[in-house]
């Protein structure tokens, strides 16, 4: 990882000076608010994400190993073997009041992308809503769609599809703040 | 729900670190799809040169590759050219006739003292013999390339009647390798796919890139926090600020027609994304749409009085128009078919491009505002991502071609187009710029 971090800063560097002499030196960056979370400062890439909310394995015991709840087409019902996944993670969570999830909500590859961020949101929040009524707490979890634009395999046909439109559960290693 | 949650500290002004002259991929590689039956004749010949002034760039041929990709010329080639004049009274007409080349163009690249770049060029009728256009674009030697499209634009707009649209630029995104491992940049290339220039890389998805209307910034959602948020960014020097990371879905940015505000698509912690417009100087967030389906993808009328938005609200995907003003009511654009999504209008405000299930196939299709007529233009299975050149005449998309997604373009009229293919990896959610001045 520290290897990694060094070749980016020299490369950073190495396109930095490749073209200082081309144009005026940029106003040094305001340091950015904590709240607005870490952005691509210092570096032409937008990479600095990490560390705010590592991830973990989370839970492996049973159904808890399986952190993926699949959905139809167009839709953000949760049906079949995911109601059961999702009951064991409200049971889980509940459990162990200070474990945080990110529901990450994604859809297959048709239609436009931005309603495709809808529709991924919409199932996210069609988990979170399941986990809620069954005794999750509303701190524990955080939802983000991504839409089309992670799928978990490749390919243009049902049984890739059928694979990309999904929920997955992220356990977060950062416990909740206690309550003061 | 609650409002969406403002973020301290969104405005603050974040340098990237970008190198205005760095290149990004290669060049995309341009194939022919389609052209009119009868293209219009036209000899260019190649130009008198300013070594080394002009850096190698053969102005004619980019203007040849201009007008020929345009699908609605036919050049001759080189070898079989009569003559090689390089200035209007050198033009023996006949002979250029006889060679079945209705226009000649010829011209001039010339070093100045004052280290700028001079080119020149005539049009020629051949039947006629009358000179239809001389013209002289002055530049920078980097910006010669440049001054060929202008060329370009100015012969298509004295054959055509139409303004031509080749020096202008497009953004796209360009996606390698599957997650974990994805490398998505944001690219700005000239109008035919040469001289790109990386605006942004990141290991998390960029999307949805939209010019300002004067073309100096884009506006772009990232992931890079592992959350949505729309920023904007000025392409000539990398500076860009973050202007919307509120709880949920932060997404779908459009720059009005007066360059101040953003409309967007706002989610909120609840997760029902709707259309909002953001005051970029002031960052006061007006609410436009209120309703529990998805509301996304909304785009300006030229007019900047209303906006188009996609909406599931009567239960599958569709087009609607609503005032640019809270408390305004929707009405629905779209009824052909169960699918039509991701609107964008054209220039003059008469048309409507689109995302419309045709067949069981996602493709690209122009609705007339007036008279609703609803034309499909593209031939793909997953064609999206429409977005209309600065002229009005020509369309841009995203296909997939096989296992890999490409860009092509298409004529309004459905007559010409040609693929943009990147040599590795994927291309796509190409976005048109403005003219520029």
């Amino acid at each position: 990882m520290r290897r990694v971090i060094v070749v980016l800063l020299v490369a950073a560097s190495l396109a930095l000076g490749a073209c200082a002499h081309k144009r005026p030196k940029p106003a040094p960056p305001e340091a950015p608010d904590a709240s607005a979370g870490a952005q691509g400062s210092g570096a032409n890439t937008a990479n600095a994400a990490a560390g705010a909310d590592e991830e973990g394995a989370g839970p492996q015991a049973g159904l808890l190993a399986t952190k993926v709840v699949y959905f139809d087409f167009d839709s953000s019902e949760i049906k079949g073997t995911g109601t059961d996944v999702v009951a064991a993670h409200a049971k889980y969570l509940t459990a162990h009041s200070n474990t945080r999830v990110r529901l990450e909500g994604h859809t297959d590859e048709r239609g436009s992308r931005e309603y495709n961020i809808g529709l991924g949101e919409r199932r996210a929040q069609s988990v979170r809503r399941a986990l809620l009524l069954q005794g999750a707490a509303d701190a524990q979890i955080s939802t983000v769609s991504y839409g089309e634009e992670r799928p978990a395999v490749p390919g243009h046909d049902e049984a890739a599809w059928a694979k990309n439109r999904r929920v997955e559960i992220v356990y977060l290693t950062q416990p909740l703040a206690p309550k003061q | 729900m609650s409002g969406p949650r403002a973020i301290a500290g969104a405005l603050a002004v974040v340098v990237v670190a970008l190198c205005a002259t760095r290149s990004a991929h290669a060049a995309l590689q341009i194939e022919i799809t389609s052209g009119v039956r009868d293209p219009v004749p036209i000899a260019i010949v190649p130009f008198a040169r300013a070594v080394p002034a002009d850096g190698g760039l053969d102005v004619a041929e980019v203007v040849q590759h201009d007008l020929e990709g345009s699908g609605r010329f036919r050049a001759l080639p080189r070898e079989r050219m009569p003559a090689t004049p390089t200035r209007a009274d050198e033009i023996a007409a006949p002979l250029w006739k006889g060679a079945g080349s209705d226009y000649v163009v010829v011209g001039r690249v010339s070093a100045m003292e004052s280290g700028q770049v001079a080119v020149d060029f005539d049009l020629v009728n051949t039947l006629t013999g009358a000179r239809l256009a001389t013209q002289r674009f002055v530049g920078a030697p980097g910006a010669l390339r440049n001054a060929a499209h202008r060329v370009s634009d100015a012969i298509y707009q004295k054959i055509l009647g139409v303004r031509g649209a080749f020096a202008t630029r497009i953004a796209y995104v360009a996606v390698d390798g599957s997650p974990p491992a994805q490398h998505f940049q944001l690219i700005v290339a000239d109008a035919d796919g040469a001289n790109q220039h990386l605006v942004l890389e990141s290991r998390f998805p960029l999307m949805s890139p939209s010019w300002s209307p004067d073309g100096q910034w884009l506006a772009y959602v990232s992931f890079e926090t592992k959350h949505s948020g729309v920023y904007v960014q000025l392409v000539r020097s990398g500076e860009r600020r973050q202007v919307s990371a509120r709880a949920g879905v932060n997404g779908a940015p459009e720059w009005s027609p007066d360059g101040r505000k953003l409309a967007l698509t706002l989610g909120g912690s609840s997760g029902n994304p709707d259309i909002y417009i953001l005051d970029l100087a002031s960052q006061d967030l007006t609410r436009i749409t209120d309703d529990p389906a998805i509301d996304t993808e909304p785009v300006w009328a030229p007019d900047g009085h209303s906006l188009y938005f996609t909406s599931d609200r009567a239960g599958s995907a569709q087009i609607y128009q609503i005032g640019a003003q809270p408390g305004a009511r929707p009405k629905r654009i779209t009824f052909g078919g169960s699918y039509n999504a991701r609107p964008r209008v054209s220039p003059d405000g008469s048309q409507l491009a689109m995302v419309t299930l045709d067949n069981g196939a996602y493709r690209v299709a122009v609705q007339d505002l007036a008279s609703g007529t609803v034309r499909v233009l593209s031939h793909g299975r997953l064609d999206e991502s429409p977005s209309f050149a600065p002229n009005g005449a020509t369309l841009i998309y995203a296909e997939r071609d096989g296992e890999r997604g490409a860009l092509a373009t298409v004529s309004i009229d459905g007559l010409t187009g040609l693929r943009l293919k990147a040599p590795q990896g994927e291309v796509r959610e190409p976005a048109w710029g403005p003219f520029s001045p």
